[in-house]
């Protein structure tokens, strides 16, 4: 059946340490293999034109909305807004309305996903009934249904013998937990960083400690437990000993950090955008340097996005009212270049962190381009210039703080299964 | 020179807040007359947009109004946008359609007047915004020690109370820094915001030290109802620790002045005796709240000011509202 042979590219292979000019052929949906000069004989061509050719890229935490609030987003609008940004597979978390909790609804995403999406969903399901943090999942149900993990995400479970049987059960589903680290009675009501920025605005803190604490107890439980944890989002310097001390204890804990928690700062917040509203909120630059060296070390595995679609009149409310979060999918190659551009990481890592790393966690196919591997993969251009307009984007949302900015590098093409799914100058190409 | 809008102290210059002081005291005379008007701004509309009741702030601003024959519109609204299900740009957007040519925003929530100014053609003057800045206060509280000090330069001016939830405080932080003097806070502890220092104050705990050598000393209003038992123990613990009275006063200089920016707690963090008589001149603030005011309105409204550049039409959007935002927890 198909051939498709991507020529004249950079390929970027992790997986095998692999960073050379060479082709990669793809034969109906899977990878042949990469090497130099192969015959285009009976294939199609794509000519990568000097871009990089990388697996591609897996966001390991999104929030989609389907089912409940599709006003918001859906899985065809998110699935649009992950091909377009380099990603060619999802992990969507819980807090649909209903929440993930029971196999149907695990189910129905699937189903959906199946019909609507150009990016490959899995989903994510609740770790607790509800995510009331009081009664666990049926873990092995969810599972079977498709589930890849579990988490209450922003409704962090505060009951720590809870948490500690959560823990315990997941072992059963060889599947991690994802945990929102944040003790909510210290966060109280705080909105951004606790810190000079927060004073000067007068808006309530939220202290590093409401991290700190949350990712110690949890690090505690998966010695306990011997379960794989994984903290979402680490956005302070204090959770990266936590994590790294862990790590050399031998307990079994990863970590993430998003886009905006290494390049965006409280200084941020100074004008009141509320698309600068995040949770965990955007931090000092100290914590930001200390995340782009844990990343760069290897403290932190992946990068992941927390892309949470709101609708604009959601978020034209007073700023301690406006629901957290902001979009990811379609900037954060973009803006994590940066990474690249600085030194921080090398372009083989970079994609370690946004493709190799994840599907290793996570236990997903791809993350390679090793031959018999599905041909997910993006093309991506270093250098192209763009401007970002949230409301020209393939997300239904527009909360964005990058919206009108200048970009530099962007996904030129996205593959998904061996089909072209994504060209810059095309668009989106529904499969 | 003054923008705009007076959204906060942090915004403007020293001389900015010494044109505002020298129009005040040309305003005061005013309010001696036995026709307390000019027909400064006939014809203009001034709206009193308050999402948070303060009967004192609102009336100071409508009698500056109407003394300046302006036409001045209250315009209560109470809970937040969400609870009415009504954004602000929406109630920014309704108010612009009436074509006013000040509106005047008091809210609970810090910059709600900043993203109103984004929206509304018409300058805003903040007037309180949750724990960020009420500039008219903290330019009264520098008319009223002028008045009675005859300068701000090299004062020391000493600020006791709930730092942390203050727009009173912060203003004045930035108002007395910006005008030469130096300016002390003290607190207990769970009242001193994090970092209160890189505003460029020095904080303190205890209240002997803090007034030292003060000139002014501005005592806080207590929300007693909210915060007993959750950042003090308990009212009768926090008036003897950080309530001011004459024998505490002592420490200060012997002229010092005692301000406080109403309605005072008496016997919490004013001594009874402390309140009503010198050094008190918590009455001169309020008789120059209005002077101020009248300078604030003429300055920003009386003035022909060119279009705002960018208007920020807000897009809208045809997402159904009457989807519920459910769901478990946050993200």
């Amino acid at each position: 059946m198909a051939r498709l042979l991507i020529r004249n590219g950079r390929i970027l292979d992790p997986s095998q340490d692999l960073d050379a000019d060479l082709d990669c052929l793809i034969e109906d949906g899977r990878i042949v293999g990469v090497d130099a000069e192969i015959s285009q004989e009976g294939a199609e061509v794509l000519d990568a034109e000097g871009a990089w050719i990388a697996p591609g890229f897996i966001d390991v935490h999104s929030h989609l909305r389907e089912p409940g609030q599709e006003y918001k987003e859906d899985l065809a609008s998110g699935g649009m807004a992950a091909v377009a940004g380099g990603f060619t597979q999802l992990a969507c978390m819980a807090n649909t309305n209903p929440a993930n909790d029971d196999p149907s609804v695990t189910k129905y995403i699937l189903d959906r996903a199946e019909k609507d999406s150009p990016a490959k969903i899995r989903p994510i399901a609740a770790a607790t009934r509800g995510l009331k943090g009081h009664v666990m999942t049926e873990m092995m149900a969810l599972r079977d249904a498709g589930a890849v993990a579990f988490s209450d995400d922003g409704a962090t479970i505060m009951d720590a013998s809870v948490m500690r049987r959560v823990l315990e059960y997941s072992t059963l589903a060889a599947a991690p937990v994802i945990v929102h680290a944040e003790d909510c009675h210290l966060r109280a009501g705080g909105v951004v960083n606790e810190g000079p920025v927060a004073t000067r605005l007068g808006l309530p803190g939220n202290p590093a400690a409401a991290e700190e604490l949350m990712v110690a107890r949890d690090i505690r439980l998966a010695e306990l437990t011997g379960a794989h944890l994984h903290i979402a989002h680490v956005s302070v310097a204090g959770s990266i000993d936590l994590i790294r001390r862990a790590r050399e204890e031998g307990v079994r804990v990863t970590a993430e950090v998003t886009p905006h928690h290494l390049t965006l700062t409280d200084e941020a917040t100074m004008t009141f955008d509320t698309n600068t509203r995040v949770a965990p909120p955007l931090r000092s630059a100290r914590d930001l340097e200390a995340l782009r060296q844990a990343l760069a070390e290897g403290v932190i595995d992946v990068m992941a996005t927390d892309h949470a679609p709101h609708a604009t009149y959601e978020k034209e409310v007073e700023f301690t009212e406006a629901p957290p979060g902001m979009l990811g999918l379609e900037t954060a190659l973009s803006v994590t270049l940066d990474l690249v551009r600085d030194g921080t990481l090398s372009p083989l890592e970079f994609v370690r962190r946004w493709s190799t790393n994840p599907a290793r966690l996570f236990g997903f196919e791809g993350g390679t381009l090793r031959p018999g591997s599905p041909a997910d993969l993006v093309l991506i251009n270093p250098d192209r210039e763009w401007t970002y307009d949230a409301a020209q984007g393939f997300s239904k949302s527009r909360n964005s703080p990058w919206s009108g900015e200048r970009m530099t590098g962007r996904a030129a093409a996205t593959i998904v299964d061996g089909r072209l799914v994504y060209h810059h100058e095309r668009g989106v190409l529904i499969r | 020179m003054i923008g705009r809008d007076i959204l906060g102290i942090e915004d403007l210059s020293r001389s900015d807040i010494e044109l505002i002081l020298e129009t005040a005291e040309q305003m005061q005379e005013i309010g001696t007359r036995e026709v307390k008007k000019v027909p400064t701004l006939r014809g203009r509309t001034l709206i009193n947009l308050f999402f948070e009741p303060s009967t004192r702030t609102q009336t100071s601003f409508e009698i500056a109004g109407k003394r300046l024959a302006a036409d001045v519109v209250n315009f209560s609204v109470s809970g937040s946008s969400v609870s009415k299900r009504e954004t602000l740009l929406d109630t920014a957007k309704t108010l612009d359609a009436m074509d006013p040519d000040l509106v005047i925003v008091r809210h609970r929530v810090a910059g709600v007047p900043h993203r109103m100014a984004e929206v509304l053609h018409a300058p805003v003057i903040n007037a309180g915004d949750g724990a960020h800045e009420h500039p008219s206060q903290a330019l009264l509280d520098m008319l009223t020690v002028m008045e009675q000090k005859g300068r701000i330069e090299g004062l020391t001016v000493t600020i006791v109370g709930d730092i942390a939830h203050s727009r009173v405080a912060r203003s004045n932080i930035y108002g007395f820094s910006k005008m030469g003097a130096e300016v002390r806070v003290a607190g207990p502890p769970t009242m001193l915001p994090a970092d209160i220092e890189s505003l460029g104050v020095k904080a303190y705990t205890n209240l002997r030290e803090a007034i030292d050598g003060a000139d002014v000393v501005m005592a806080l209003r207590i929300q007693m109802e909210r915060l007993e038992g959750a950042c003090f123990p308990s009212v009768r613990e926090y008036a003897s620790t950080f309530g001011l009275d004459r024998a505490k006063l002592r420490f200060a200089k012997e002229d010092a002045i005692v301000m406080h920016p109403g309605p005072v707690n008496r016997g919490v963090e004013l001594a009874h005796e402390l309140a009503d008589h010198r050094p008190s001149v918590i009455l001169d603030q309020v008789r120059n709240g209005v002077a101020l005011r009248m300078a604030l309105l003429y300055l920003v409204a009386g003035r022909r000011k060119p279009d705002r550049s960018s208007t920020g039409e807000a897009q809208t959007q045809s997402h159904d509202r009457t989807q519920e935002n459910a769901g478990g927890g946050g993200d």
